[in-house]
């Protein structure tokens, strides 16, 4: 019985990180409004959330930018982290250390300097501010995640590619694009849950017009405990355990 | 116009400072197996990689087909070569593979169709076309690759420690049949390798590289038995070497002093009396007498036996002689000699047949 | 048949990944120190003269405290998180069970929700009528509501519950990779649990160990909202002071001047770790 007490161990720490998240999605189907004790089941929480179109149009900010977001910084990344394997050039050793101060760097720090910039260049707090500081955090997540699987390769098949009359586009697109597609995916999904869950920077760069819903989260989470929260953050849990499923299976496969 | 397919003039190579090939002639005929021998780190790899336009000379010229090919990309070489990982494209299918180059060259289908099948059918792989590379054996993998370079017709293919990392006996079955694809395909094949049964049970020629430069190039047999020099001598099968001095010529006649002995010895080559040699004998030469089978101990040098390493066909000795030189000496089976049980610490007699002895100018080092 | 491309794609690439970090990384970065040496009027939020004002400032003692209270948060934070962390992902590592992909799910999941939800959701757990307290009160461990909320503690279980996650995800990938023959090797010359762990499953889980380190710690001193939602109104860390100066007080260069010392501490500690770990694997990191 030595494996009982790892056993017994694993499981408490599973405890410690599922039952809030269980408790909250419970009460997030709990008739009463104030109080926490159980007043029967009901879906009225949900409904309310659903008719709330404020937190809609924010839900569909935040999806939309996390689409852009995401997908730039894929591109971006996808392409740095090419360069940064099959090129040598000058500053090299430089840009491999930029990104690695990039993901060191904490979000405030961040923030707050894109805020400064943003300031002194005019550019209104808004989708664009938004959408260009969720690129820049981003990106050196593609990075690190597309690198990861680019040095796994062979390296001679690109030589070999070369041999056999391939120019750099046609090795881009025929050898490098087909290969690394699943990690390019993952990157996506990495970004796309990052810009989705963002609060820190995003806290900064946000304007008044531009809603985006880890804003809104905050802000009624702030002002008290409503069961529609609840309601509102069983449903964005749903969505991240989808995503995550997904971006698992399409890593799990390796061609 | 010379026969000769590649031709490399005073090419020298250093990379970020450090010289890695120095000042390198050698012409490669059109149609032969030609194989670059030498230990890892000797440069023949670089010296392959400028010869497929992956690297380019530091000083000196690359000719292919009698023009000078500085500066020209690989593809445009008529040059292919086989990696050693193979470096096949694991999403493409083995088909996708071959026809890649074809691909590139923007060839019309049903001409890549029919070259491709070609020489899938040349390499026995037509029956695998559609698989993926993983699902084929090391050795099958290995002909995709050959097929992937040969299917775009290169004047030369090169082969860099392709079976190197195939099994011994895989090894030894692609041996004999990349011996046979080259006779079929009329190519010349330039091959690289560190295994010198390799090098020689396959080339019409051996270049034999240490240390950025080339010590001997010649057939199999005249690197074996006429080495140049130590370092091919060394490198080339076993070999025991014997310092001595000479103590007269006479001709082609040498007299040398080994062991304290007067030996006399046929040579070719000019020495000068007084002048230190080295004395070079295989071990299958060196024959290991025991002392009741001896009368005459002229020409024999006495020794005991250390260790007996049996072998199969062949018994191995090692034996220390007089002096303290440890050689070794492979014993044949043979039903002439029927004593072959030599025990440890039994007192020997060793000798070689004049005239398969090779003499080298002394070497320091 | 000569082709000029090569060189097109290559530097058109490095074009736009250079353009997009020297805007949007390199200059607001230089702009944040640039900020911290300007004058703060209520007119601008920037201006002219440069001057030292706004470090001197730092050495008061309500900053200080903040400071070191935050370090000192952050670090038994981290500890905690390795406590938990080490032997929860040596145990998911050493498993042999057709579940354990499914286990390693169940810690993927919690490391990509969202941390603003799972610090929600804490709230219910902690709060006078929550949870926590119903349990221990029914059991009759405590006749009155505890408070939970609001105090140190909350801050302290939020920010372990939060970052655990990124303690366990980089142990377990290090730990995964640890060859265990070389534990087994460890044994069989006769080394006893202890020493094997010391000398051979400690020195190299090492990478891991670090990469969770920083994970954790970084964003313990950072994440404002979980003081803010979870801690009372002393429970204040450097994310929230500099939050403040920003977007409150309105006071950015003294919100500069924080954030460059901290940066500038965070560097230090970061190269201190290189220079002993001999910065061989910082790759490993990534």
């Amino acid at each position: 019985m030595k494996q009982l007490p790892s056993i017994s161990y694993l499981t408490a720490i599973y405890l410690f990180f599922y039952i809030p998240i269980i408790v909250l999605i419970a009460y997030s189907f709990n008739q009463a409004q104030y109080s926490l004790v159980w007043h029967g089941f009901s879906t009225r929480w949900y409904q309310e959330l659903f008719s709330d179109a404020d937190l809609w149009t924010a839900v569909w900010h935040s999806l939309f930018l996390g689409m852009c977001a995401a997908t730039s910084a894929m591109c971006i990344g996808g392409l740095t982290a090419i360069c940064l394997y099959r090129y040598s050039f000058f500053g090299r050793k430089l840009l491999y250390g930029l990104i690695f101060i990039l993901i060191l760097s904490p979000d405030i720090v961040m923030g707050i300097s894109l805020l400064i910039l943003f300031s002194l260049l005019q550019v209104t707090l808004g989708f664009w501010s938004l959408l260009l500081a969720h690129i820049t955090f981003c990106i050196p997540f593609v990075v690190v995640t597309v690198y990861s699987r680019i040095i796994s390769f062979d390296e001679y098949i690109f030589e070999a590619a070369k041999d056999l009359g391939a120019k750099d586009t046609v090795i881009l697109t025929r050898i490098i694009l087909p290969l690394l597609w699943p990690a390019l995916l993952a990157g996506w999904l990495l970004s796309f849950t990052l810009s989705i869950d963002d609060v820190i920077i995003s806290y900064f760069v946000a304007g008044p017009d531009f809603e985006i819903l880890p804003l809104k989260i905050y802000s009624m989470v702030r002002l008290g405990v409503k069961p529609e929260i609840n309601a509102l953050c069983a449903v964005t849990f749903g969505l991240t355990l989808l995503l995550v499923i997904i971006s698992q299976l399409s890593l799990r496969k390796k061609p | 116009m010379t026969n000769n397919i590649i031709e490399l003039r005073g090419v020298s190579k250093s990379i970020h400072g450090n010289d890695i090939l120095y000042d390198l002639n050698l012409e490669v005929r059109n149609g032969e197996f030609l194989t670059l021998l030498g230990p890892s780190g000797c440069g023949k790899t670089t010296l392959l990689r400028l010869i497929s336009g992956f690297e380019f000379p530091t000083t000196g010229q690359v000719l292919i087909n009698g023009k000078d090919v500085n500066g020209l990309a690989p593809h445009l070489r008529h040059v292919h070569t086989v990696f050693q990982s193979y470096a096949l494209f694991p999403h493409m299918s083995v088909f996708e593979n071959v026809a890649f180059g074809l691909r590139c060259q923007k060839l019309p289908k049903n001409e890549i169709d029919t070259r491709v099948n070609e020489v899938l059918k040349t390499v026995k792989l037509e029956k695998y076309a559609n698989r993926k590379p993983e699902q084929l054996s090391g050795g099958q993998q290995q002909r995709v690759a050959i097929a992937r370079a040969v299917v775009n017709r290169p004047l030369v293919l090169l082969l860099d420690e392709p079976l190197s990392s195939l099994d011994y006996r895989l090894r030894k079955t692609m041996q004999i049949e990349l011996k046979q694809l080259q006779r079929k395909l009329g190519i010349t094949f330039i091959f690289v390798t560190h295994d010198q049964e390799e090098a020689l049970s396959m080339s019409d020629r051996v270049v034999v590289m240490h240390e950025g430069c080339i010590e001997q190039i010649g057939t199999p047999r005249q690197v074996y038995e006429e080495p140049q020099n130590l370092v091919v001598a060394k490198f080339i099968g076993e070999a025991n070497i014997f310092d001595s001095e000479i103590t007269a010529i006479d001709g082609k006649q040498l007299t040398v002093n080994i062991q304290g002995q007067e030996r006399k010895i046929k040579c070719n080559r000019e020495f000068a009396i007084g002048q230190k040699v080295h004395i070079l004998v295989r071990p299958e030469d060196l024959r290991v007498w025991g002392q009741a089978e001896v009368e005459d101990s002229k020409n024999m040098y006495p020794g005991v036996v250390e260790e007996v390493i049996y072998k199969g066909t062949t018994v191995d000795l090692m034996v220390r002689l007089a002096n303290g030189q440890l050689v070794g000496a492979t014993e044949f089976f043979d039903e002439d000699d029927e004593k072959l049980e030599y025990a440890i610490g039994e007192r020997v007699w060793a000798t070689w047949l004049s005239g398969w002895e090779v003499v080298l100018p002394h070497e320091t080092a | 048949m000569k082709q000029h491309d090569d060189g097109t794609l290559k530097y058109s690439s490095l074009g736009i990944i250079w353009l997009w970090l020297i805007v949007f990384a390199l200059l607001p970065f230089c702009l944040v120190a640039l900020a911290s040496f300007a004058s703060h009027d209520d007119a601008h939020l920037l201006s002219f003269p440069l001057t030292l004002a706004n470090y001197a400032e730092l050495n008061n003692s309500v900053y200080l405290r903040i400071f070191k209270q935050s370090f000192y948060i952050a670090g038994t934070c981290t500890m905690i998180c390795l406590l938990l962390g080490y032997p929860f992902a040596y145990i998911i590592a050493r498993i042999r069970s057709r579940y354990k992909s499914f286990l390693t799910l169940l810690i993927v999941i919690p490391f990509w929700t969202s941390s603003l939800i799972r610090t929600y959701s804490m709230i219910t757990m902690l709060k006078p009528k929550g949870i926590i307290s119903s349990i221990l009160m029914w059991l009759g461990i405590i006749d009155k509501p505890l408070p939970l909320l609001f105090t140190d503690t909350s801050v302290m279980i939020g920010l372990v519950y939060n970052l655990l996650p990124f303690m366990v995800l980089p142990l377990l990938t290090n730990i995964e990779r640890l060859d265990h023959r070389l534990v087994d090797a460890a044994r069989d010359l006769g080394a006893n649990r202890f020493t094997t762990f010391r000398r051979v499953i400690l020195p190299l889980t090492m990478p891991g160990i670090i990469s969770g380190c920083i994970l954790v710690f970084l964003p313990a001193m950072t994440i404002f909202y979980i003081p803010d939602l979870l801690g009372g109104s002393k429970s204040i860390l450097l994310g929230n002071l500099i939050q403040n100066q920003f977007l409150v007080a309105q006071n950015w260069p003294l919100g500069s001047a924080i954030s460059v010392v901290f940066t500038l501490i965070l560097a230090i500690m970061i190269l201190i770790y290189w220079r002993t770990m001999g910065k061989k694997d910082h790759r490993e990191f990534l």
